[in-house]
């Protein structure tokens, strides 16, 4: 570490957020803390996993066209990860203050990212607007995908949409489906709008299993 | 000695609410007092001699327990029918029949004592009960029962839901698992308190799938691996318990921080019917003390279905004028949380 001490600017809720000087560079620390609630073994399982999966996922979305931070150093011992600092605003906080046509210009590119990220065979997991930050080149960076997999299936795809839009409706719910419905405009660039059709599909599955569905209300009362 | 005063300060004016709960195997009536003092909540379950809960069984021991439960909610308030404001009934979500019944006798009772009628959306009752009993005022909900699993807050005007079970509930995992493992349900201790029992003697963690996708879980797959295991023998049933306890309270504890982190809320409440295991209320009371976050769980009591929560949110609804026609009374068997609008919260932004 250099001189500076690092100073906590997040305190997630499996992730401690550091901003530091790394020999001379802005950096990001990411450590996962032990969690007292849960047994040690599962705790360890649990940290490690992550903590080494998470920058495996991270170069391979670098990979699918989609920018993710620069990874430093990972450190599995001290479930520890350093990688680039992005100064930008958070995707949660732009749509709060954007106007329509603002909205209308940025959705659509998260969609396209999504997209490449699953035509890559990338399930970020955790798909919510806090985890994208728009530098101030208005370079879109995806982060956290702590929780994300490999995987080419539709069943993985459906749910990690479904994710995005269960966050917009509980964080950005003034304009869910203006912005759903944007994502989903950008995602069909990559994918085709015959493939995202199936996704949609699979989409409203997921939504069905869910508890007390609008949509299976007319089937059931 | 306190509720004596409380008694003898109780105005002649003060008004009251019944509020009958009957979305599953529980059928509950409960009386509040427009102050939300709980003066009465009795609870009849009904217990199947042989796997999960049979709707139409259900809503037959509904049927004929109703007017003993009834009778002794009136009894034990001293409170005369003629003396009632308001009805209220949970409308949904739940099991069709069990509803049904309920709200028959919500409808009835009523009609004939010529009082409004309030739909109460039960996990909004699970809630607002969690509320009234700890003083919350504004907290990240995590919402626990053989129903439900689902953790939530209040915004612009209504509970939106963070994140919830993608497929079974957490008490539905843990009630199947127990059935599967041949326990038997005794009187007064329901499944999960047999799996706590025996969880608490367990020592050994078995790896069991963990699923976390987002803020959202999956029981599914746990359940089936847990319920592999007893059938494949080798392994103890406590170690199991314990297992599978330890795992999937791990996974709503993991999303409840996740939510509270997002929100940053500084309460933390704890409701419904599996708020009453001690390990799942140590584990959620940790995430709560390391975000600075208040932990509050609702009394044991008030965390199983019970009438009690619909007649205080019925008393809540009353007061800002929502009504339910009796034209309008029909069940809703999926009624969502965030659907209802909540007008008695004041508006709050994280």
């Amino acid at each position: 570490m250099g001189k500076t001490k690092p100073l906590l600017i997040k305190k997630g809720a499996e992730a401690s957020l550091y901003l530091a000087d790394w020999h001379g560079k802005k950096v990001i620390m990411k450590k996962r803390l032990p969690k007292k609630y849960r047994p040690s073994m599962l705790d360890e399982q649990i940290k490690t996993y992550r903590t080494l999966h998470e920058p495996q996922l991270m170069h391979e979305a670098k990979k699918s066209g989609v920018p993710t931070p620069t990874i430093f150093l990972v450190d599995t011992k001290n479930a520890t990860i350093i990688m680039e600092f992005i100064e930008g605003k958070q995707v949660k906080q732009l749509l709060g203050e954007a106007s329509k046509s603002q909205r209308q210009s940025l959705c659509p590119k998260i969609g396209e990212l999504i997209g490449r990220l699953h035509e890559y065979g990338i399930i970020h997991g955790d798909l919510t607007t806090s985890n994208m930050i728009v530098d101030f080149e208005g370079k879109i960076f995806f982060v956290d995908f702590g929780l994300g997999e490999k995987s080419k299936e539709l069943e993985a795809r459906g749910v990690d949409l479904h994710l995005m839009k269960r966050a917009l409706q509980s964080t950005h719910f003034r304009f869910t489906e203006e912005c759903f419905d944007a994502v989903i405009r950008g995602y069909s660039e990559v994918f085709g709008a015959e493939a995202v059709k199936s996704i949609l599909d699979k989409i409203k599955e997921i939504e069905r299993r869910g508890r007390y569905v609008a949509e299976r209300k007319d089937e059931l009362e | 000695m306190v509720k004596e005063d409380k008694m003898k300060k109780r105005k002649a004016s003060e008004s009251y609410c019944l509020g009958i709960e009957s979305t599953a195997d529980d059928f509950s009536v409960g009386i509040s007092t427009f102050s939300g003092e709980i003066l009465a909540n009795i609870i009849s379950v009904y217990m199947p001699e042989e796997g999960g809960i049979h709707p139409r069984e259900a809503a037959r021991h509904h049927a004929e327990e109703a007017s003993k439960v009834l009778e002794e909610a009136f009894t034990k308030s001293r409170i005369k029918p003629q003396n009632l404001s308001v009805v209220a009934f949970s409308q949904g979500p739940g099991l069709g029949p069990c509803l049904r019944t309920g709200a028959t006798v919500a409808r009835a009772l009523a009609s004939y004592l010529n009082v409004p009628l309030i739909g109460v959306n039960h996990c909004v009752a699970h809630i607002e009960i969690g509320k009234l009993k700890t003083n919350a005022e504004d907290p990240i909900t995590l919402y626990v029962s053989g129903g439900n699993t689902i953790v939530a807050a209040f915004d612009s005007g209504r509970y939106r839901v963070f994140g919830e079970t993608l497929d079974i509930a957490l008490g539905n995992c843990l009630d199947v698992f127990a059935r599967e493992a041949g326990l038997r349900q005794k009187e007064g201790a329901p499944f999960g308190a047999i799996v706590e029992k025996l969880a608490m003697k367990g020592k050994k963690l078995i790896s069991l799938p963990y699923t976390v996708k987002g803020m959202d879980t999956s029981f599914s797959g746990l359940l089936t691996a847990a319920v592999n295991l007893t059938k494949k023998g080798g392994y103890k049933l406590e170690d199991l318990c314990y297992s599978l306890q330890e795992t999937a309270f791990s996974m709503v504890t993991e999303v409840t921080e996740r939510a509270l982190a997002h929100t940053e809320k500084k309460e933390v409440l704890l409701t419904g019917g599996v708020a009453a295991n001690k390990k799942l209320q140590s584990m959620v009371e940790a995430i709560a003390e390391e975000h600075n976050a208040e932990f509050c769980v609702v009394p044991s009591q008030f965390a199983v279905d019970n009438g009690a929560m619909i007649a205080w949110t019925g008393v809540l609804s009353y007061r800002c004028g929502l009504i339910t026609p009796i034209e309008k009374s029909f069940v809703k068997l999926r009624w969502r949380l965030e659907e209802v609008e909540i007008p008695w919260v004041r508006q709050s932004r994280f």
